[in-house]
C-alpha cells in the first residue's frame, strides 16, 4: 500500500538503528505519546533494535485507555435506557466499568451498535426518528473534527433525537502533567503525528522550552519511528530542546485550519478526568453551551454522577511511563485481553494489550522487525 | 484510535463545502469519505483518512524526506568514519 509499505523496509530500519547506536552516549528515556505508535513499536520490535541506553516508555495516547470509569458507568447507564440506540467505536465495548461492560448491556438486549464514523450514528438518528440515538465520542484531537462535524450537522438538520456522550481529551496538557510530576523519567517525546496533522505543533513549542525536552512530531510506520527516535536522541546528545517535525508528509506547523475552526465552533476546553491519572485541568473538550441540546450527560441526567476508580490495576503508572506492562503481577495472569482488569489491556492500542499480543510467548531478542513487511 | 489510513481520491462530489465527500481507494477497498476538511484535495491526491474523514492531504514530495534523511545521514556517518581512520 502506497505511503505504508515503503516505510517498513528492514534494511533502512537497520541503518537507522546503527545510526542511533552511533550517536547514543548516555541513557535516555523517551516516551511515544500515541497508542498507535506503541503498537507499531512492539509489533515491529523497534525497541529491540535500539541500543540498551535507550528506554522507550509508552504514553497516555490511547483514548480508550484514559477514559475514566465514571464515564464508562455513564455510558452503561445511558445504553441500558429503554428506547436508546447507543453507538460507539468497537474498542469501547469491552472496557470494564465497575461490574459490567457495554457488551454485556448488548447481551441483555440493549441496542448497542458498533459504528465506524460518528456520521454513521447521525444516519441512524435520521433513519430512526422515534429512537434516541447516542454516540460515545471518545478521542484525542485527531477525532475531534469528525465529532464536531456530527454535532454541527445534527444541529443544522434539526436532529433532536441525536446526542453525544463526550469524552474528548487533549495531548499537550497530559504531557505537562507527566513532565511536572516528581517521579517523571521522560527526557524526550515522540509527538503523535495524526494529532498534529489536525492541530499543528505550535502548542508544543512552549512545553519544549519550559521543561527542556525535545519533542519530535512522528509518524506511525517503523521508519518514521526510527527517524523520530534518531532526531530526539540527536537533540538530547547535543543539549537541544526543540520541536522538530519528522512527519512532514502529513503535518504542517499550523495543522488543518478548517478542522480547527469547526472544533472551536462546537467544543470548548474543559477539565477532564483521566483513567489512572486523575483530573487534569483544561485537558479535554466539552460541548459549548450553544450545542448543549446535544449533550447526552444532560439529556439522560447523568452529569453529576461521581465514581471512584478501582485500584487493582497499575495502568495509571503505565500511562505515565513509570512502569511497563511486565511490572504488573496481574499481567498475563489475572489480566488478559479476554478478561481485562484495566483499559490498557482492552484496547488493541493499549500498552498491555500490545505486550500481551506480541511479547507474551517470545523473548525480546527474537522479536526483531519481520522481513518483507 | 488515532489510526489514519492513506488512500487515493477517485471522485469528488457535493456542492456544500461541509458535505463535500468522495470515493477513496485504499488499495482496492473503496469507501465514501468526507472531504470537508481538505477543500484543496482533488481526484488523484492522497489523503489521510480517520473515522470517515480526510484529515489532511499527503505531500508526495515530503514523503521521500525519510529516505533523503537516511541518505544524508549515511553520507555523514561515512564522512565521520573516514575522518576517524
Amino acid at each position: 500500500m502506497k505511503f505504508i509499505d515503503e516505510y517498513r523496509g528492514r534494511k533502512a530500519a537497520e541503518r537507522f538503528a546503527r545510526a542511533i547506536r552511533k550517536i547514543t552516549t548516555r541513557p535516555w528515556t523517551i516516551m511515544e505519546i500515541c497508542g498507535g505508535q506503541t503498537h507499531a513499536i512492539v509489533r515491529f520490535g523497534v525497541d529491540t533494535m535500539l541500543p540498551p541506553e535507550i528506554t522507550l516508555v509508552h504514553g497516555p495516547g490511547c483514548p480508550v485507555c484514559v477514559t475514566p470509569v465514571e464515564l464508562i458507568e455513564k455510558a452503561l447507564e445511558i445504553a441500558s435506557t429503554p428506547g436508546v440506540v447507543f453507538c460507539s467505536f468497537g474498542d469501547m465495548l469491552r472496557v470494564p466499568g465497575l461490574s459490567r461492560d457495554l457488551l454485556s448491556v448488548k447481551a441483555r438486549g440493549g441496542d448497542v451498535r458498533i459504528v465506524y464514523s460518528p456520521l454513521d450514528a447521525l444516519r441512524i438518528a435520521r433513519e430512526n426518528p422515534e429512537r434516541l440515538v447516542v454516540f460515545f465520542a471518545v478521542g484525542f484531537e485527531t477525532t475531534a473534527p469528525a465529532n464536531a462535524m456530527a454535532v454541527f450537522q445534527a444541529c443544522q438538520q434539526g436532529l433532536s433525537n441525536f446526542s453525544m456522550l463526550v469524552s474528548h481529551v487533549l495531548v499537550p496538557p497530559a504531557m505537562e502533567a507527566i513532565l511536572s510530576s516528581s517521579d517523571n523519567l521522560v527526557r524526550g517525546f515522540l509527538a503523535a503525528g495524526h494529532v498534529c496533522a489536525v492541530m499543528g505543533y505550535t502548542e508544543y513549542e512552549p512545553i519544549a522550552r519550559k521543561y527542556g525536552v525535545p519533542i519530535v512530531v512522528t509518524g506511525f510506520e517503523p521508519l518514521d519511528i526510527f527517524q523520530g527516535i534518531y532526531m530526539t536522541i540527536r537533540q538530547l546528545e547535543e543539549g537541544r530542546a526543540e520541536v522538530e517535525n519528522q512527519y512532514t508528509r502529513a503535518v504542517g506547523r499550523d495543522g488543518n485550519r478548517s478542522a480547527q475552526r469547526l472544533i472551536r465552533e462546537v467544543f470548548e476546553v474543559v477539565p477532564r478526568k483521566w483513567r489512572g491519572v486523575g483530573e487534569i485541568p483544561a485537558s479535554g473538550l466539552g460541548l459549548k453551551t450553544k450545542y448543549s441540546a446535544f449533550d447526552a450527560e444532560t439529556r439522560f441526567g447523568v452529569a453529576d454522577r461521581v465514581v471512584e476508580e478501582p485500584s487493582v490495576c497499575i495502568s495509571g503508572s503505565v500511562l505515565r511511563g513509570i512502569k511497563k506492562p511486565h511490572d504488573c503481577p496481574a499481567f498475563g495472569a489475572a489480566c488478559t485481553p479476554e478478561h481485562p482488569l484495566g483499559a490498557t489491556m482492552v484496547s488493541s492500542e493499549g500498552a498491555c494489550a500490545a505486550y500481551y499480543r506480541y511479547r507474551k510467548f517470545r523473548t525480546q531478542e527474537s522479536s526483531t522487525i519481520p522481513s518483507g513487511v | 484510535m488515532c489510526l489514519a489510513v492513506p488512500g487515493k481520491i477517485l471522485s469528488v462530489e457535493g456542492d456544500d463545502p461541509l458535505l463535500r465527500c468522495g470515493r477513496v481507494d485504499f488499495n482496492g477497498a473503496v469507501k465514501q469519505v468526507n472531504l470537508a476538511y481538505v477543500p484543496e484535495a482533488k481526484v488523484g491526491d492522497y489523503v489521510l483518512v480517520h473515522v470517515g474523514f480526510a484529515i489532511n492531504t499527503i505531500d508526495e514530495e515530503e514523503a521521500n524526506k525519510v529516505f533523503q534523511y537516511l541518505r544524508e545521514m549515511g553520507d555523514l556517518a561515512e564522512l565521520e568514519d573516514g575522518e576517524g581512520e
